[in-house]
């Protein structure tokens, strides 16, 4: 299954002022793995996501999504591939109706209309708003727009999907209905977040970024373990592997 | 003015919310409205200034749309009269400019000014009436596409689209603006100065220049090569035929002939 | 100021319908073609930007009221003419059907008036050319001055010529000008000054998104010719349209007629409409009691605001009025349901 393999190698990028924003990432991501990326603000977790479906292009090195080498011809073939949840779904959701919003990727697949609207419905029974259907998105709730948001990414099909801060702005069950959904997919999943407690939910195993380089990677629960390395890279380990009495018998 | 704001996202929204309901009227084809309404309009403004018998009959349309539609009166008849100042403004010259007697009720003298006048409020209250009832038993999204089926360039329609989508989160930005502002300024009662208003459109303007940016980036990962596809199956079926063919008719008639005259001589012949 | 519905006579409103709509196709075809497909989003946000930025007021100093910007030359300087009129179409239309700002007939005129003037006048042919290759805060302040004041002047010019020739206000086409202008004057000083705040504020913060609007459309590229011959025929096309309508309906000209050519003129039967309703009331003849006796030489009935008109349009609202309310409480239950 090498087509659901994500291979970044020594990826550079400098912004146009030439401010360097990622200075030489390496990681491979293989079929089915749950990948969370954390770090503090700035840290370059965003740059490394937007090169993920070629948004932007490297400075230097390269990145490989499964079959396909990134570069200008292979770009729509990596973002058929490479699912994108943006970090604000207002950004995301941009048509007028939920279902013409989930309808936008498949319809540039160049799929029927029939095929279209049966993905359409699939993706948005799969997050558990197939009622909204109609709805206007400026007429949703924060948690509903996040699930509409993964809707949008999922009736294309990705075998890879990439989040952006995906529990940001949610209320406490909103968020926990979130991450009992996602638990459900099967995809590769690459998740950049600050809620490391979803972490510990989600993902076995954790890339730590700081300044623009990895300073850390490996299984999740090893790396929360380490205090020292959460503490340069402006971390706080997640409230339920603190041994507090109270929440640690939640899980 | 934050209020301004506040009554404009009201507004919209609560159209908007009118326009989900399920009538007979929301059901139908988007072309249906649209067609019926541009008929009516035309026929409407096509009368003579100071026509104002034969233009009563035409408000019999709005009527049974609102009825079909089971809109509210109240919110429609408060929207007409919070845009009639600039009629009302430019048509209050009339009796003044034109002050023959056109018209004798009884002991009554009427001046063609003041005909045309009332013709002018009647022709005003009929379009924009119009207007509203369209866009609140079809809804904004529903008439976009209805447009581009008839014609209107993919492009067009798809600006109008996005534009409503983002109107509300401007308008929210716009808002939450205002009312930072008018936390921390105590001495001018929170009214902006040009610097600072200069500032703030400046900043909302690159915010939103940013959130273009965001956007493309979103529909980029979604397969976007610089054409936005919509599929709507719209059908016009009998009904919609029925329904455009048989106010159209109507409306052309009650333009072409004097049937409120008619009828009107049946009436007080029946009186006497 | 927003042209109405029910200032305007079809034809006027159909011709600027048309000149709109092909404007609008026109735009639409050119941004499509650009290949610049960041402009899609970007045309609407400004649009939705512009809309919500018209409902923050300021205070204009020295004077006590208040402002806000129109937002015209701003999006033709920031997205270039053609995307830049559909933004202005775009937000006119959203007015116009949620606010019933003008009408749907209107819209037409008041697309033409908002839209093409900052577009196509001038945008090219005065800020552009005012600006030139390097700005500075002085130039960019004049040029914005300069082209605000221009193009809200023709656009007031523009609703009193569609408004006059349209002959439903019985204002003279002189007092109409001599009451606009002023008026676009102060709104004109208003918007460039605004204009120029903005678009220096974002010279200041981030001048990489001004640059690369201007990238977009080379300097003097567009051009001046199809501009004056699509003008010419708009006015060829109304002109044509507008005499031809008079000739077969003078409802619209009466009053101008009444004034040049006195009463008698207009009360001679004329064509079309009056003698089509006099047809029906010849039919209608039978009926012994004509109107109310008591108005002797009541000629009323060729101007179609006859007693038994009245009487027959009320009776038809009503049926309407009662129509809708029945139709209303047959509707109640079925949404009371969900």
């Amino acid at each position: 299954m090498s087509h659901h393999i994500v291979e970044v190698k020594d990826l550079q990028y400098h912004y146009p002022d030439q401010t360097p924003a990622l200075g030489g990432v390496s990681f491979r991501i293989h079929h089915g793995e749950s990948v969370a990326i954390v770090g503090a603000n700035g840290a370059g977790k965003s740059t490394l996501l937007l090169h993920l479906n070629g948004y932007l292009t490297p400075t230097a090195g390269e990145v490989r999504i499964g079959d396909f080498l990134l570069t200008r011809d292979t770009v729509q073939d990596v973002r058929r591939t490479v699912g994108m949840v943006f970090q604000d779904p207002d950004d995301q959701l941009f048509m007028s109706t939920v279902f013409d919003d989930v309808a936008f990727g498949p319809l540039n697949l160049g799929l029927t209309p029939s095929e279209v609207s049966a993905r359409v419905e699939k993706a948005l029974e799969t997050v558990g708003v197939a009622h909204l259907k109609k709805r206007p998105p400026h007429r949703l709730s924060a948690g509903q727009k996040r699930r509409v948001a993964i809707a949008s990414v999922l009736s294309m099909s990705p075998d890879i999907l990439v989040m952006d801060e995906p529990s940001a702005g949610l209320d406490p069950r909103a968020r926990s209905q979130l991450i009992s959904i996602l638990q459900t997919f099967h995809h590769t999943k690459i998740i950049a977040t600050h809620d490391l407690d979803m972490v510990v939910d989600l993902c076995e195993r954790t890339i730590v970024m700081h300044e623009g380089v990895i300073s850390a990677d490996g299984p999740t629960m090893e790396i929360f373990g380490n205090d020292e390395l959460l503490a340069v890279s402006c971390l706080e380990k997640p409230l339920r592997i603190q041994g507090c009495p109270v929440c640690s018998r939640r899980s | 003015m934050s209020a301004k704001i506040d009554r404009v996202l009201y507004e919209i929204g609560h159209m908007d919310s009118l326009a989900e309901a399920d009538t007979p009227l929301h059901r139908l084809d988007p072309r249906a409205n649209l067609l019926t309404t541009a008929v009516f309009i035309v026929c409407v403004v096509s009368f003579g200034r100071y026509e104002i018998a034969r233009l009563l009959p035409f408000f019999l349309y709005p009527a049974v749309l609102i009825g079909l539609g089971d809109l509210p009166l109240g919110f429609l008849l408060r929207k007409l009269l919070i845009v009639s100042p600039f009629v009302i403004f430019i048509g209050i010259f009339n009796p003044w400019l034109d002050r023959t007697v056109l018209l004798q009720l009884g002991a009554l003298d009427i001046s063609g000014g003041w005909l045309s006048f009332i013709s002018l409020l009647l022709r005003f209250s009929l379009t924009v009436g119009a207007a509203l009832v369209l866009i609140a038993s079809t809804g904004f999204t529903t008439i976009c596409m209805g447009l581009e089926k008839l014609g209107a360039p993919r492009i067009f329609a798809v600006q109008l689209l996005l534009l409503y989508r983002y109107l509300f989160i401007l308008l929210d930005q716009a808002t939450r603006m205002i009312r930072a502002h008018a936390l921390r300024s105590f001495t001018r009662r929170g009214r902006i100065t040009l610097r600072v208003f200069l500032q703030m459109l400046g900043n909302l303007l690159l915010r939103t220049i940013d959130r273009a940016q965001r956007i493309h980036m979103a529909m980029l990962s979604r397969g976007f090569t610089g054409e936005i596809r919509i599929v709507r199956q719209f059908r016009f079926g009998p009904k919609e035929f029925f329904f455009m063919f048989g106010f159209s008719g109507l409306f052309i008639l009650l333009r072409l002939t004097d049937a409120v005259s008619l009828l009107g001589h049946l009436a007080l012949g029946g009186i006497r | 100021m927003h042209m109405a519905d029910a200032l305007l006579s079809p034809a006027v409103g159909t011709t600027m319908w048309a000149v709109t709509a092909a404007t609008t196709a026109y735009c639409s075809t050119k941004v499509r073609k650009s290949l610049d497909d960041r402009k899609i989003p970007l045309m609407a946000v400004l649009a939705a930007f512009v809309f919500a930025a018209q409902m923050i007021n300021f205070t204009i100093p020295a004077t006590g009221s208040s402002g806000h910007i129109g937002g015209g030359l701003l999006l033709a300087i920031l997205l270039g003419p053609h995307a830049a009129f559909l933004a202005i179409a775009s937000v006119l239309s959203v007015q116009a059907l949620f606010f019933a700002d003008g009408g749907l007939l209107a819209l037409g005129c008041n697309i033409f008036n908002l839209g093409v003037f900052p577009c196509f006048i001038a945008y090219p042919l005065i800020y552009k050319k005012i600006i030139g290759s390097d700005p500075t805060s002085g130039r960019l302040l004049t040029a914005s001055l300069i082209a605000a004041v221009i193009g809200l002047q023709l656009g007031a010019l523009g609703v009193v010529t569609e408004t006059t020739l349209s002959g439903i206000s019985a204002l003279p086409f002189s007092s109409f000008v001599l009451l606009m202008q002023p008026i676009h004057l102060a709104i004109g000083i208003v918007e460039g000054v605004v204009t120029a705040g903005v678009i220096s504020f974002i010279w200041q913060t981030r001048p990489e998104i001004l640059t690369r609007a201007a990238a977009d459309q080379p300097l003097g590229m567009v051009p001046i010719k199809p501009i004056l011959i699509g003008l010419i025929m708009a006015t060829v096309l109304t002109g044509g349209v507008l005499s031809w309508y008079a000739s077969e309906h003078p409802d619209g000209l009466e009053w101008s007629m009444f004034k040049v050519s006195g009463h008698e003129e207009l009360q001679a039967p004329s064509a079309g409409v009056h003698s089509s309703l006099e047809g029906v009331q010849a039919k209608t003849a039978f009926l012994p009691d004509y109107g109310f006796k008591e108005t002797p030489g009541n000629d009323s009935g060729r101007l179609g605001t006859s007693v038994a008109g009245l009487v027959g349009g009320m009776l038809v609202m009503l049926l309407g009025a009662g129509i809708g309310l029945v139709l209303k409480k047959r509707n109640a239950p079925i949404l009371s349901n969900p």
